[in-house]
């Protein structure tokens, strides 16, 4: 059996090997994520953001939970952020999600961000279409714990998930865009501190200001309570994602080629800035045109970037 | 362009004692040499352990261990691994042993024990001298 096989028929040794290489950004990782893309399409995914210690990590694992009630295997890919100054990491969000490491329905993935703005990793996008090619049936996946414009989420997730706390949504942040209009659902975490009312009240009002209108008219992001270290407001969440799910996929609506279309956009944008890189940098070493020395012809202002570039695209694409 | 591969180490406390602040300190001296650490906190069984170092596809497992519970937990974890067919993942451990353990836990095959006292560079080093990041999956494509 070759690693495409193993993949789909669920190896887990198999698929994790390859996540690093895609991690790693092997070149013949691309060419099985090729093969393995004709089987995938299957999995629903779910996206949970939110700002550092609102509770992402305990929701997810609460939800994989949920999810396995229905026999329903799940991949969870969880985002920590990479040291910028060592370039090491701490990936620490599996320590809330204990309970699923002897499930063999339940494959936990934690990924450093390596310096990638926006919420998730450069990789990503990629390991989902593994997870779903491997057979999972649904995808959770956790953001690094973002500020305010870390909105990658949105276009990887069929449902976005904008997690927050009591105390967190003042009326200042409350108006600031990005984060806050990408939510398919809100919800409210940690629920039995005080000003959950208050926070409820404001995200309400913001979600007829912007968050209404981004979404479509007709599907109005309802704000669920949760306290999810006591399991509190599980179903009520589970059934908002099932009721944003049905919204999309029912018939009368475009939402779910929407969805599929926005996602589909993303990863060829992303695949080909990647090969076009990718080629260029390798034809530039072909030729003997060294990266290094260009940043050393800058360095010395002998020449700049916007020339440089040009004398690149011209030579090496023309 | 060739990147270099990143290590990736798995830092578990098996057994029940719950005393992590030696492992919480080697996975920040990890961090801090530019490995990515996969920490899963206290109370893990070598079950655990070894299923999240195949799913988290790790090179290193670094034990820590205070409670005396390595005569089970390491031969176990040594034991899943080979089940696995993920020998290929090397496992080291610190913290406190009985003298005469040391031996037998680097007979199956544990590739270094770091005792109360052992520095963090050393450890840090031994790990860039002796472990390095796995080869890619070979695929021929079609």
């Amino acid at each position: 059996m070759d690693i495409v096989e193993q993949i789909v028929s669920g190896n887990v040794r198999a698929t994790a090997r390859l996540l690093r290489d895609i991690d790693d950004e092997i070149p013949s990782a691309r060419a099985i994520l090729k093969e393995l893309y004709p089987h995938t399409g299957k999995a629903y995914v779910i996206g949970f953001t939110g700002s550092p210690g609102v509770g992402k990590s305990t929701l997810v694992d609460q939800l994989a939970t949920r999810f396995r009630k229905e026999d329903l295997t799940v991949g969870i890919l969880a985002v920590d952020p990479t040291s910028p100054f060592t370039g090491g990491a701490i990936l620490g969000d599996r320590i809330r999600m204990q309970r699923h490491f002897l499930d063999p329905g339940v494959f936990i993935r934690s990924l450093a961000t390596r310096g990638h703005f926006g919420g998730l990793t450069k990789s990503t996008n990629d390991m989902v279409n593994v997870l779903d090619a491997m057979g999972k049936d649904v995808i959770l996946v956790e953001t690094v714990g973002v500020g305010q414009d870390e909105v990658e989420i949105a276009n990887s997730a069929h449902t976005t998930v904008l997690v927050t706390i009591p105390g967190m949504g003042d009326e200042i942040q409350a108006i600031k865009a990005g984060i806050m209009e990408i939510g398919n659902i809100f919800v409210v975490n940690k629920a039995d501190r005080e000003g959950s009312r208050k926070t409820i009240r404001e995200l309400r009002n913001l979600i007829e200001l912007g968050a209404k209108r981004r979404n479509g008219d007709d599907w109005e992001p309802p704000i669920v309570e949760t306290e999810a270290v006591k399991s509190r407001g599980m179903e009520d969440l589970h059934e908002a994602i099932r009721n944003h799910r049905s919204f999309l996929l029912s018939t009368h609506t475009e939402k779910w080629r929407e969805v599929l279309e926005k996602r589909a956009r993303i990863q060829l944008m992303e695949a080909l800035r990647e090969e076009a890189f990718r080629t260029i940098l390798a034809r530039m070493e072909k030729d003997g045109n060294s990266f290094d020395l260009m940043v050393d012809q800058i360095v010395e202002k002998q020449s700049d970037p916007y020339t440089l570039v040009q004398e690149i695209i011209a030579k090496e694409m023309g | 362009m060739g990147k270099d591969r990143k290590l990736r180490i798995l830092v578990a406390k098996p057994g029940l004692d719950g005393h992590d602040r030696g492992a919480r300190v080697i996975a920040r001296a990890f961090r801090d040499s530019g490995f990515e650490v996969i920490y899963t906190g206290c109370h893990q069984t070598p079950e655990q352990i070894v299923n999240t170092a195949i799913q988290e596809d790790v090179d290193l497992i670094g034990l820590s261990i205070l409670s005396g519970a390595h005569t089970y937990s390491f031969p176990r974890i040594m034991e899943l691994l080979k089940e696995s067919n993920a020998e290929d993942i090397r496992v080291i451990g610190g913290g406190i042993f009985p003298l005469e353990d040391i031996p037998k836990l680097k007979g199956i095959g544990i590739r270094e024990i770091f005792e109360p006292g052992a520095k963090l560079k050393d450890i840090t080093d031994w790990v860039e001298q002796n472990i390095s990041p796995r080869k890619a999956v070979a695929f021929e494509g079609k």
